[in-house]
């Protein structure tokens, strides 16, 4: 049992806080609810991190990943969690490149992995449908096969930043009269400007306009974009999820906020004194604090025994639940933090171009959104009602 | 025992329910929150036409109730998540005037409450006070027979369509001492008053008041001078039971609409209200509301006791129902899944209005340890 890092561990540390301190573009902002940040400044970072070779790290060598050791790349999630980053999205390099290199052909793999690499390629996620949630299964999307190309017709939702996509990758039902709903569906990619594709926007309660409902209408893709065989989409997207679940614990992140909530709770007054030395507001955040180690030291044995082969199994719905119960504890305890001010609506005031609102202190204004928008993590990617279905089949054989 | 309500209480309840139901369908609910006012001053003449802005008073103030018919508004309000101004104006303003007010005051500021031609909004809030009521930067100063207040009020709810504020200052003593605190009315129009107006995350409407040397006549004490502490905290606890009562009918449709959604949306070829896990959620959402209806009862009968007893009441209310708020309003949202997250459904606005009600007046922290003061030893 050792809990230190090696001293290349170390090492490692130190090169990538150097490079992120000496190279991250100060002038964008943070990623989150709060501000809808543009294309130009969601993919700055990316590109940086593409002309280094370090923008796909978890990728094969051969198709410019880095051989991190997945210790490393934890390091990595952390320095750059540290530093509030803007990390490349999930879209494209976690989710759809594994795909594409696993079960695409060479064409496939030669068209789309280097504009992933260097952020150059926008990509979106066509899976969830209305009435399809958890049940990805039952999706209704149909690609119908017409010469050379598939004909697709269907709706998707909940598709995240699809309004600055330049391709999506599609769940399509290719097979209508197949045995099991699982059956007969296929994975192919889409080009967003293919005439007959709408995007519609889905304002949040948080006021926000991140995710959107994608209509297709008689979309006409050439059958090259299949990836694999017709109707084994499914096992596509089974591998996919898998890739989508790691990483989804958020420890990093969540220990910064909590360094956040710390700073508001020692500006915030109660009775003379700082918040944070009110003994029950104190014990708050260090329940927090303490099931953030748990979780913490919980995700570094499935590290451990990701390093020594055992692949990620249904333990990661385990950091899927406990992760999101403390990423929405936090912005609980973050609104209770800033009394008052977590009331007034910030974009309510008048969009001058200054960053300054002219009510309450800074730390206020993104309290309540971001509660309410957190309060998706324990709804996507597999509701956490689904996760704990998953631990009593798969580890408890209930 | 009695839980029954009076006839005129009944009434009370058919009133302002028909109102709310035909009046306050979401859609239009959505479309008056996005207006550039805010709300329906209109709708507010009604409300004083029914009579419902004189519920809360004393026959001998030209009215016909109490806290209880306060109660019964602000439940059918949180069912359709009115955003009029029924707290700050009749029952926080309404209140000092009440209890506080001088005949001739009474006569003339509550007279222009219940009749809807005053607007009052609620300014005790400070940047820095939390929720300390005696924690006051704005200070009131003796000149003459005249008083000079300057200050910083926060999250002044209601205040952009207020004509009038009652107003919470320090007369005398130090920045956070029980002596020293007056109350004021002051004219929203008077001299040196100014606001910023902004809506809140909840769809209502606030302002942040300025007062700049904001010079009022020694007529505009309500109540005695130094000694105002008492009466303000008799009017938020007050408020505070009405936000309880709100609570609980903003509860009420969560849990009812929620139910409603699980029959409906189908997963994995069934209704997700087959699930158990899904059924045990709803079931702890039911007992949830059962409690908080008990404890808003509670809270409002214990109103009018001696100040103890009526801010222990007061304050374990507000814990049980802040709670509530919470459980009932995330599990609603977990429940609908997706389309809970959407701005589409209401029931993300009565998620947001119950997050919101868990601070208003004091959170559950506050309250908790209110609740330990007075009951400790």
């Amino acid at each position: 049992m050792n809990l230190e890092f090696s001293e290349e561990e170390k090492a490692f540390r130190a090169e990538v806080r150097e490079f992120i301190e000496n190279n991250y573009p100060q002038d964008i902002g943070t990623r989150g609810v709060q501000d809808e940040m543009s294309r130009e400044d969601l993919l700055a970072w990316h590109k940086i991190l593409g002309k280094k070779g370090w923008s796909t790290p978890a990728w094969p060598k051969e198709y410019g990943g880095t051989d991190w050791t997945p210790t490393q790349r934890y390091i990595w999630g952390e320095e750059n969690a540290r530093m509030n980053t803007v990390m490349p999205l999930p879209f494209g390099v976690a989710m759809v490149a594994p795909v594409i290199y696993t079960f695409g052909n060479e064409e496939q793999k030669a068209q789309h992995l280097p504009g992933i690499r260097s952020g150059d390629v926008w990509w979106c996620q066509g899976y969830s449908e209305p009435g399809a949630g958890s049940d990805l299964a039952s999706l209704k999307t149909t690609a119908v096969r017409d010469g050379d190309d598939y004909i697709i017709n269907g709706q998707k939702t909940w598709t995240t930043l699809a309004q600055h996509a330049d391709w999506g990758f599609f769940l399509c039902r290719t097979d209508p009269d197949a045995p099991k709903p699982q059956m007969g569906i296929s994975f192919i990619l889409v080009d967003m400007k293919t005439p007959g594709i709408e995007v519609r926007p889905i304002k949040l309660i948080d006021g926000g306009h991140e995710v959107n409902e994608v209509w297709l209408t008689d979309v006409r893709v050439p059958a090259t974009n299949l990836i694999g065989e017709e109707n084994k989409g499914w096992t596509y997207a089974k591998f996919l999820l898998a890739h989508e679940r790691s990483g989804i614990a958020g420890v990093a992140r969540s220990k910064r906020g909590v360094e956040q909530l710390k700073e508001i709770a020692a500006a915030e007054m109660l009775d003379g004194k700082p918040l944070i030395e009110d003994m029950g507001f104190a014990q708050k955040i260090s329940q927090l604090e303490i099931d953030l180690s748990a979780l913490e030291i919980t995700e570094l044995r499935t590290l451990a025994g990701e390093q020594a082969g055992k692949g990620p199994g249904p333990e990661s719905s385990l950091l899927k639940v406990k992760g999101t119960e403390i990423q929405q504890r936090l912005t609980e305890l973050t609104l209770e933090a800033v009394g008052h001010y977590g009331a007034p609506d910030f974009r309510s005031f008048p969009d001058d171009g200054s960053n300054d609102f002219p009510i309450g202190p800074d730390y206020a204004h993104h309290a309540a959104p971001t509660y309410f928008n957190m309060r998706k993590t324990s709804i996507y990617g597999g509701s956490n009602e689904i996760q704990r279905n998953i631990i009593t089949k798969m580890i408890l054989g209930l | 025992m009695d839980f029954d309500f009076t006839d005129e209480q009944n009434m009370v309840r058919d009133g302002i329910s028909r109102l709310i139901r035909e009046e306050y369908d979401f859609d239009t609910r959505r479309k008056v929150i996005a207006s550039e006012s805010g709300w329906r001053p209109e709708l507010w003449a009604q409300l004083a036409e029914l009579g419902m802005l004189a519920a809360p008073f004393s026959e001998e103030d030209g009215g016909f109730g109490g806290a209880t018919e306060a109660m019964i508004i602000m439940e059918e309000f949180g069912k359709g998540l009115a955003v009029e101004p029924f707290i700050p104006s009749v029952v926080c303003a309404g209140g000092a005037l009440k209890h506080g007010g001088s005949a001739a005051q009474r006569e003339e500021y509550i007279g222009g409450i219940i009749s809807g031609e005053m607007i009052f909004a609620f300014a005790y809030a400070e940047p820095r006070g939390r929720y300390d009521l005696a924690n006051l930067e704005t200070t009131a100063k003796a000149d003459g027979g005249d008083y000079v207040i300057n200050g910083h009020k926060a999250v002044v709810i209601g205040a952009p369509w207020a004509t009038h504020l009652v107003v919470t200052a320090r007369t005398s003593g130090g920045q956070t001492d029980k002596d020293g605190v007056s109350v004021f009315v002051v004219d929203k129009a008077a001299q040196g008053v100014s606001t910023r107006d902004y809506a809140t995350v909840d769809g209502r409407r606030a302002s942040e008041v300025y007062f700049e040397n904001v010079k009022v006549s020694g007529d505009a004490l309500i109540g005695e001078a130094d000694n105002g502490l008492p009466l303000i905290e008799k009017v938020v606890d007050e408020a505070t039971a009405a936000v309880c009562a709100e609570a609980v009918g903003a509860m009420k449709v969560t849990n009812e609409t929620t139910v409603d959604y699980s029959r409906q949306r189908k997963q994995f070829g069934t209704p997700i209200g087959s699930f158990q896990v899904l059924q045990h959620s709803m079931a702890d959402m039911l007992m949830e509301y059962e409690q908080s209806v008990s404890m808003c009862y509670l809270a409002t009968i214990k109103l009018d006791e001696d100040d103890a007893t009526r801010k222990k009441n007061v304050s374990a209310a507000k814990v049980r129902i802040g709670q509530a708020a919470r459980f009932i309003g995330q599990s609603a949202i977990q429940t609908h899944g997706g389309m809970g997250m959407t701005d589409e459904l209401a029931v993300g606005s009565y998620f947001k209005r119950l997050s919101i009600i868990e601070s208003e007046f004091g959170s559950v922290d506050h309250h908790m340890r209110r609740h330990i003061a007075l009951t400790a030893g």
